[in-house]
């Protein structure tokens, strides 16, 4: 009939775990946020299909002998040539049909003379997209113009206007393509961005659980039954299980209706990333790229992706995302232990927050660019951002190329340290902090309470 | 006499402050001990030490002739000064985690709980949740939650707060019927009205130290002045009676009372030798009353606390 102490640890957790999932905001939440995710895929896959429907059209009044043929029907615009009337009444004709704007090219003896001369009259200032793609028909014919002024002929013109890209290779003489790192950080910031989101939600969670025993009293009854570092760990770990349980839940309802609207709807979710291309010089240049070495390209991406060592990355994610929580749900616990109600955590949140959001900046400006650079290593190894600074780091595999095994051992070992340390300070602070009540309490007495 | 727990010099220090001096106490088994002092005493850090949510910076607690260790939570209860329940959680669901806890199985808390909520008659509460009860309503909850896992040893810290005077009326006999079942009682408060009803020990903690401690009739008679009361019936108010009488004794008070015919006299002997006041009195008129002053806890905690205040 008995139990023994440790016994109770399962208790704590079921009662924390039911406590937050049977909240009313919680199951809220975990139902409208897939939902909403997903409706706001859907909107804005909506929108930009219905920004790219609107077509302008351009009248063109082209007076000189230069240019003509240049103004081709693209998705997006349409010329329409207006020839033999006044400037003045391309204007008003322009106007009383509706469309975009007047291009006048006035008559000129050269060709740059009346580019110069050239003006594009609309009601509304326009946007750089149309006025970069009006100036880029200029351009090109200008430059073809002037080197032809120096002997280029046409044909050797596109020759030299062929695009280039360099040929990248590791140094064991595996392929590796431009923007590779970035896309492996990317990967590797995805899990550490997962982390970060789930501190500082769950973190959060906690916080008020330890509050909430606090105001209601029940406190010292639990703790004349239990360990309040038995209460501190219980309500951690049961909060984070009801946390994974809404993380699960939101990636398969996601998915699913997001397949279900993809298939129902049609929507073409594409046109998110490519649709709204910008036309810029590296645009026009991959246009220009014939299709097979597009293709090897994403062939090599994909394997790329592949390569990535998952079952690193994911072990590694496991062992920084439990210590990394276990580290910062502790802290916020010790918070909610201190203050009486919430609105007196602001000032100790900050100085929690700072480290995370510290090492997603780093990892988004640094490690992106050099993953091996002394900034990244540093932060790989700081236990407070090493959680999420090395997952961005390992993709990119351990050993040559990667990260030296050494710095994950020690980023390891520090993290391990930092926890067993911190989570005793925050047990300290939690153990007098939940007794206390009154006033708010400085950091000085923070301290004060390590000694009791 | 056996003794349910027992303190010997326990010190507690928070920083620089001395919450607990060299506290000894001896916990008689089965009876209702009230642990007195006033505010900020210390009352409430000894009896965190017992149930180990603190503990001492030196002594030892032994419980049951054994050194207080944690499997003990499960033969102690704890109702603090400073409680309450999860507000959003029901009723019953929370009495049973609250019985696992403190050890019981599920079947067994479940069982005695109907019990409980058949005596009390709230059978109905069972899926309430505590936000939807009354203050009063609530504390009967945690009044049974304390008692549930039949502790040897039940701390009540100032139990009576929150009821209304039925409700603490219902209380009380709840803890007269325990300590008949054989449960020892530790009661602390600053109220000396239910110290007189309840305990048979007291100790009086002041300023972190222990000032007085034993068994309250005990405390009394070392308390006593030999003052008594008596009403004297003559026809007359004449003085020439008190004069009589004070050369014998110190009168401390006198008064006449004109309807009765009677003096109310309160009057001090030299000794504890009570021998011939009767006959002495009565030379002067009839004695229609006569009795010993006994002085009340609320008397003697004052006295002490006062007489600690004016020596250091």
């Amino acid at each position: 009939m008995e139990r023994s102490i440790m016994d109770k640890l399962p208790l704590i957790i079921k009662r924390e775990y039911l406590a937050k999932v049977r909240n009313k905001s919680f199951i809220i939440m975990t139902i409208l946020s897939p939902i909403l995710i997903v409706g706001m895929i859907l909107l804005v896959a909506y929108l930009t299909k219905i920004n790219d429907n609107e077509k302008r059209i351009i009248a063109v009044l082209n007076e000189s002998t230069f240019f003509s043929g240049q103004f081709k029907i693209t998705e997006s615009t349409s010329y329409i040539q207006f020839r033999n009337i006044s400037l003045q009444k391309a204007k008003d004709s322009t106007l009383s049909l509706g469309y975009f704007g007047l291009l006048h090219i006035p008559a000129g003896p050269t060709m740059e003379e009346a580019a110069n001369a050239a003006y594009l009259f609309t009601k509304e200032n326009p946007s750089t997209l149309v006025t970069e793609r009006l100036e880029r028909i200029f351009q090109n014919q200008l430059r073809q113009e002037r080197l032809k002024g120096l002997g280029v002929s046409t044909d050797q013109f596109s020759n030299v206007e062929k695009a280039y890209s360099i040929n990248l290779s590791t140094f064991d003489g595996q392929r590796s393509i431009k923007g590779i790192n970035e896309l492996k950080a990317f990967v590797g910031g995805a899990f550490g961005y997962a982390i970060m989101m789930f501190i500082i939600i769950y973190g959060g969670f906690v916080m008020r659980s330890v509050i909430e025993e606090k105001t209601s009293r029940i406190i010292e009854v639990i703790i004349s039954s239990i360990k309040p570092f038995q209460l501190m760990l219980g309500k951690i770990i049961g909060t984070s299980l009801a946390g994974i349980t809404q993380f699960v839940i939101w990636i398969v309802s996601a998915s699913i209706l997001l397949f279900l609207s993809v298939a129902f709807l049609e929507i073409d979710l594409s046109e998110l990333s490519g649709g709204t291309s910008l036309p810029g010089p590296g645009m026009n240049n991959v246009s220009q790229l014939s299709a097979t070495p597009m293709e090897g390209e994403i062939l090599v991406y994909a394997k790329e992706i592949i390569n990535i060592p998952w079952a690193l990355l994911i072990g590694s994610f496991l062992v920084y995302f439990i210590l990394g929580y276990l580290i910062y749900s502790s802290i916020y616990a010790a918070i909610g232990a201190a203050v009486d109600n919430e609105t007196d955590t602001q000032q100790f949140i900050f100085p929690i927050i700072l480290p995370l959001m510290l090492a997603i900046y780093v990892g988004f400006f640094s490690v992106f660019s050099n993953p091996h650079g002394p900034i990244a290593v540093g932060f790989s190894l700081f236990p407070l951002t090493s959680p999420i600074v090395m997952l961005m780091r390992l993709p990119g595999g351990i050993g040559d190329g990667g990260v030296p095994l050494w710095q994950l051992l020690t980023s390891i070992g520090l993290l391990i340290g930092a926890f067993l340390g911190i989570v005793w300070l925050a047990s300290k602070i939690y153990r007098v902090g939940i007794l206390m009540y009154g006033k708010r309490p400085t950091y000085k007495e923070l301290f004060r309470w390590l000694k009791y | 006499m056996h003794h349910i727990l027992v303190a010997e010099n326990v010190s507690k220090s928070y920083g620089d402050y001395q919450a607990l001096k060299n506290i000894s106490l001896e916990i008689p088994e089965n009876t209702i001990y009230g642990l007195l002092g006033p505010n900020g005493a210390g009352k409430t850090t000894f009896i965190r030490i017992i149930n180990q949510i603190t503990y001492p910076d030196s002594g030892t607690v032994f419980f049951n002739g054994k050194p207080l260790a944690p499997e003990h939570v499960a033969s102690i209860g704890y109702l603090p000064e400073e409680r309450g329940l999860y507000k959003s959680m029901k009723v019953g669901e929370q009495a049973l985690y609250l019985a696992q806890l403190k050890g019981l199985s599920k079947s067994e808390a479940k069982s005695r709980l109907m019990e409980w909520f058949e005596r009390f008659e709230i059978g109905e509460w069972w899926n309430k949740k505590i936000q939807e009860l009354s203050k009063g309503m609530a504390q009967k909850i945690q009044f049974i939650v304390t008692v549930l896992h039949r502790p040897k040893l039940l701390i009540f810290d100032e139990p009576f707060s929150g009821f209304d005077p039925i409700n603490a009326g219902v209380i009380k006999d709840e803890i007269l019927r325990l300590k008949e079942e054989g449960t020892s009682i530790i009661f602390s408060t600053h109220r000396m009205e239910s110290v007189e009803e309840l305990c048979e020990h007291i100790a009086l903690i002041h300023r972190s130290e222990k000032i007085l401690d034993g068994k309250l009739s005990e405390i009394k008679k070392a308390f006593k002045n030999n003052i008594f009361n008596t009403n004297l019936g003559v026809l007359e108010p004449s003085k020439n009676v008190l004069q009589a009488l004070g050369e014998k004794f110190s009168v401390l008070s006198s008064e006449y009372n004109v309807e009765d015919n009677h003096w109310s006299i309160s009057l001090q002997l030299p000794s504890e030798d009570t021998k011939g006041v009767l006959t002495e009195l009565a030379k002067y008129g009839n004695v229609l009353k006569l009795e010993e002053v006994i002085p009340s806890a609320n008397d003697i905690f004052i006295k002490t606390v006062n007489g600690k205040e004016h020596y250091g």
